[in-house]
Formats: C-alpha cells, sequence, structure tokens
C-alpha cells in the first residue's frame, strides 16, 4: 500500500511543483524512480523476518535439522525476490493508471523491470545482512535500515539532481541508486546511446560490487545466528 | 562413522567453550543412558543452554568431546541432526500457518516422505491436544497451544534424542503440568531427554538424574533425591499474627524435625525443616499447633527451591554469584492451602 501512496502523492501533491525534462511530464520521470524506491523498501520485510527468526529460534531450530545450511537463507532470498517482482508489476499497473506510459518499447520496459529486480536482490543482500547481524527486530527498524532513506531520497529518483546544492549533488551523482534510476530511467523513456547507455553498466558493476561483499556477508551472520 | 555399542545416547567429555573472555563452559562430563531423563538444573547465565547449542551442532566446542547416539557433534554433525529434536526457549513456529502446516513442513525439510508426514502430523496433533484447531493459524493459539505445538515440531521426524531447553518457562500453571504430562509421555516411549531448567521441583517430576551447573561446572549431580536430601527436605513456613504467641508455636513444632525451628522476628514467621514427608509433616504441624491453641497464617509447606539446592551445594545462594541473570530463578512453592 505504501508504494501506491507515494505514486499518488508525488503525481498529484508534489509533482506540480517539480520540473523536469522528460517525454511525457514528471509523471513518466517519477515511475522509475518510485519503482526503484519500492524495490529497496520491500527489503525491510526480509530484514525483520530474519530478524524474528533468529531471536525465536526459528533458525536454530532449521540448523539442527538434517537440512542444507544454505537453504534458509536461499530460501528466504528467492521467496522475498518474487514478492519483489510481483510488487513492481503492481506499481507499474498503478502508474500506467495515472498517466505513466513506457516510451521505449517492449524492450526497454523489460529491460527497465530487470534491473529494478536485481537492484531490489542487491538491497536485500544487505538488509539480509544487517538483519541476521543486528537481530533485535525493534533495532533493526529503528536504525539497522535507516541508510536505505539517504539514498533513495537524495538520488534522481523524484528531482533532478541539478536542483540539489553542489556540495549534495556530488554525493547524489556518485551514488548507486541514482545510477540505476538513471539506467532505469533511459530504458523506459528512451535516453542516450540506449541500449548502452553508461549508466547501465556503472549499475551492474555496482551491484555485482554489492553482492560480492554482502551476501558472504549475511552467509556468516546466518552461520553466527545465537 | 564410528557407532558406539555402550547405553548411552548422550555423552560429554571436557567440554569447554568460550565466547571471548566470557567462559560459558569450564569442563563439563554427561553420560545420558538411552531412554533416561536428564535434568540440567540452573540459573540464568550457567551455562545450560550453551550446552544444548553445542550438543545439538549450533556451535562448535573450544575443546572436549560430545557423542550423540555414537556421533560426534563436530565430525558427524549431520548424523547427529538427523537423530536428535531440539526445542529452544521461544516458540519457532511460524504463526501465520496453521498447526498442521507448521508440521508437515518441518517433516518434509526432515526429508520424510509426504505421506508418512501427513499421518504423523496428524496422530502428533490428536496426541498434544491440538487437533481441533489443527486448521487455523498458530498465531490464534493460546501460549500453551503454540508451545505443545513447537514441541510437536520437534518430534515430527522421530528423534531418538531430545533437547528441551526450559520447556515450561513462560506457561501458566496449568500449562506447565499439562507439558509436564506431555513429556512424562514421552519419555514413556523410549525418548532419551536432555531438558534444561531452572525449577527444582520440574526436575524432580520429570528426571531420572539431575545434573546442577553453575559457572559453567556441574557442580552436583544424583537423583532429585539425593539433591533435595543434601538441601534437607520440604519446609514448612507458617506466621504468627499474634506475636506473644510465637514462642508457643516453636515449641508445639519443634518435635517435627531434627532441626530446630527458625523465627524472623521482624516478619513473625517460623520456618522449620521437615525432612521429605510432605504433607503428613503439614497435618501434624496443624494438629499441633492447633493444641496448642495458635492461630497463624500463610501455612505452607514449600519444595527446595533452586536457591536452596544452591546454598546446600555452594554455600552461598544463586543471587550472590556473578554473572548469573536476575529473572525469575525461584521454584514456584508448592504451595498447600491452609
Amino acid at each position: 500500500m505504501q508504494p501506491v501512496i507515494f505514486v499518488l502523492l508525488f503525481r498529484y501533491v508534489f509533482g506540480g511543483a517539480i520540473h523536469t525534462a522528460s517525454a511525457g511530464g514528471y509523471v513518466n520521470y517519477l515511475m522509475p524512480g518510485i519503482i526503484a524506491q519500492t524495490a529497496a523498501f520491500a527489503t525491510f520485510a526480509t530484514a525483520i523476518a530474519l530478524a524474528q527468526e533468529a531471536t525465536k529460534g526459528v533458525i536454530d531450530r532449521f540448523r539442527a535439522m538434517p537440512m542444507a545450511r544454505s537453504a534458509v537463507l536461499a530460501g528466504r532470498l528467492i521467496a522475498d525476490s518474487i514478492r519483489m517482482l510481483i510488487v513492481i508489476l503492481v506499481i507499474i499497473g498503478v502508474g500506467y493508471a495515472v498517466g505513466f506510459r513506457f516510451q521505449n518499447g517492449v524492450v526497454g520496459a523489460i529491460g527497465m523491470v530487470l534491473l529494478a529486480e536485481a537492484f531490489g536482490i542487491a538491497v536485500c543482500s544487505v538488509s539480509a545482512f544487517v538483519g541476521l547481524a543486528i537481530k533485535d527486530e525493534e533495532s533493526v527498524q529503528a536504525f539497522g535500515l535507516i541508510w536505505i532513506f539517504p539514498l533513495t531520497f537524495v538520488s534522481s529518483a523524484f528531482v533532478q539532481v541539478s536542483t540539489m546544492p553542489s556540495w549534495l549533488q556530488v554525493f547524489a551523482n556518485n551514488q548507486p541508486v541514482t545510477l540505476v534510476i538513471n539506467a532505469m530511467r533511459a530504458m523506459a523513456l528512451g535516453g542516450p546511446h540506449f541500449p548502452l547507455n553508461p549508466a547501465l553498466w556503472e549499475s551492474l558493476v555496482w551491484l555485482a560490487g554489492v553482492l560480492i561483499v554482502f551476501v558472504p556477508l549475511a552467509v556468516r551472520s546466518y552461520r553466527r545466528v545465537g | 562413522m564410528e557407532v558406539q555399542h555402550n547405553g548411552y545416547a548422550i555423552e560429554v567429555s571436557a567440554l569447554h567453550k568460550s565466547f571471548g573472555k566470557v567462559h560459558a563452559l569450564r569442563g563439563i562430563d554427561l553420560a545420558v543412558p538411552r531412554g533416561s531423563v536428564l535434568g540440567m538444573l540452573g540459573p540464568n547465565g550457567a551455562g545450560k543452554t550453551t550446552a544444548v547449542r553445542v550438543l545439538t551442532t549450533l556451535l562448535r566446542p573450544d575443546s572436549g568431546r560430545v557423542v550423540i547416539e555414537g556421533y560426534d557433534v563436530v565430525r558427524d554433525a549431520a548424523a547427529v541432526r538427523r537423530r536428535i529434536g531440539l526445542a529452544g526457549q521461544a516458540t519457532a513456529i511460524q504463526l501465520e500457518l496453521t498447526g498442521r502446516e507448521n508440521l508437515e513442513i518441518m517433516g518434509r525439510l526432515s526429508h520424510m516422505p509426504r505421506r508418512s508426514v501427513r499421518g504423523r502430523a496428524a496422530e502428533l496433533l490428536e496426541r498434544f491436544d491440538i487437533a481441533d484447531a489443527a486448521d487455523r493459524p498458530a498465531k490464534t493459539y493460546s501460549g500453551g497451544m503454540q508451545r505443545r505445538l513447537d514441541l510437536a515440531a520437534s518430534l515430527i521426524a522421530e528423534p531418538s534424542v531430545l533437547f528441551l531447553d526450559e520447556p515450561t518457562t513462560g506457561l501458566d500453571p496449568v500449562g506447565r503440568l499439562g507439558m509436564w504430562e506431555i513429556i512424562r509421555e514421552l519419555v514413556g516411549r523410549g525418548t532419551t531427554l536432555l531438558l534444561t531448567t531452572q525449577y527444582l521441583d520440574e526436575a524432580d517430576e520429570l528426571a531420572n538424574t539431575v545434573v546442577v551447573v553453575d559457572h559453567g561446572r556441574v557442580i552436583a549431580s544424583g537423583t532429585p533425591n539425593q539433591l533435595k536430601d543434601q538441601v534437607g527436605g520440604d519446609l514448612l513456613e507458617f506466621a504468627v499474627p499474634d506475636r506473644s504467641r510465637i514462642d508457643d508455636a516453636v515449641t508445639a513444632v519443634a518435635g517435627l524435625s531434627d532441626s530446630a525451628p527458625t523465627v524472623e522476628p521482624a516478619t513473625r514467621r517460623v520456618k522449620v525443616a521437615v525432612g521429605s514427608r510432605g504433607s503428613m509433616a503439614l497435618v501434624e504441624a496443624v494438629r499441633r499447633l492447633d493444641a496448642a491453641g495458635v492461630v497463624t497464617e500463610d501455612l505452607a509447606l514449600h519444595r527446595p527451591s533452586l536457591d536452596d539446592v544452591f546454598l546446600a551445594v555452594t554455600g552461598h545462594a544463586t543471587e550472590a554469584t556473578p554473572d548469573t541473570g536476575s529473572k525469575a530463578r525461584k521454584s514456584p512453592a508448592a504451595g498447600v492451602p491452609s
């Protein structure tokens, strides 16, 4: 429900005050940003569920059973990825209802969805690590996931980075969420050098780097639960 | 793979485990015969849960040897996991799923064939008195039902050795009694059981052998009766509202045991150790006090608590020991209405 509210809020409340140079107006600029933010926020559930399972002894019980050590974590990530994909598709549907239109054909649209999903999975690996490392549900909610907010809001998700103060632009322009959203936008709306937009390749390198670092960290925390 | 042919389901020798500077286990030795119940008694922070976690392959020991049903927990962890069941302190069930789904998933995850899982789950639901609620989400269950479901989940694959970490902590008295009954029935079927508890009366009810653990060491072991003898048996306690009659009351109950009654003048309470004569001592005390014409309040017979055992074994109460938690560790007194 929350992502739907974000769509309506930015489309109808803030949207009028935000000026972007996008074909089809602000709603077309907005949707790739909202979709990336939705994917990132969906990983809250991953972190909280894993923290709960760690403290409630669910993971202990699984680890004392004759099953693969990787099964719990892999099962969680796969289930949450599928849920994330469904949420992304629903949000695109809501976007269509309020005027969003893909401008760049089916290949571009599919590419955007896949990149959003890949981005969500990378964030999910970080959230899984946070949930298993902190283990306390309230702490996870209170500060474990706070980093998601600056990463999604101080990016090109809702406004053009060039409207921010110059010191903030340094961060916004160089952080991975902006790169991912720019690449998504290029695929959805048709950008320069499609499909070889440099933001796409930079995004993929970032996402691979995040996975390479945080999947092993999450596995390590999983082994140490308790 | 080594299979032992002696009669022990659990063998532990010189088990050590530290977390940084905290020495959780400092040399535990245990030998639990097949089909018997070992009660591990100790205050919070004594090392009970750490011991259970090492014995169930969740933690690697720093040194020492742990063998479950002939398999080493470090070298043959997978073989150990096929033979054990674990129910921890929290209820590790999926609240969104129904009771039946919880059991069937655990069975499938234990590599049981689908058909036998179904039958086994239905049998456990029936036996643990959850059958009526079997197809309702577990979040609608009472605390006692959730604990029973949790225990049932640990039994789905018919483990030969079961570990229960404080199975009645947090249950109300009725839930506690229900859980005891289930555990007794399990043991009757030949399951080897290791259970940890903070309550002497629980160990007394369920265990063949009790080990008292403190600071990561076994400080006493024996049958529940042997331990209680070390404590001096049950304690009769009452208050005398009329201060001037305290001496008469002491005289009246003095003959009940070899040890002299003690008096707390401030609270006007009189205590006397009465050995293991239980309600006989209580009836006798009431008769003598009545004959002496002394009015009393709060007359009750207390089972020795964990504190009493600690006092007897270590010379200090659990409160006085550092590193132990501060949660409830007193045995609920077996109060007798007077």
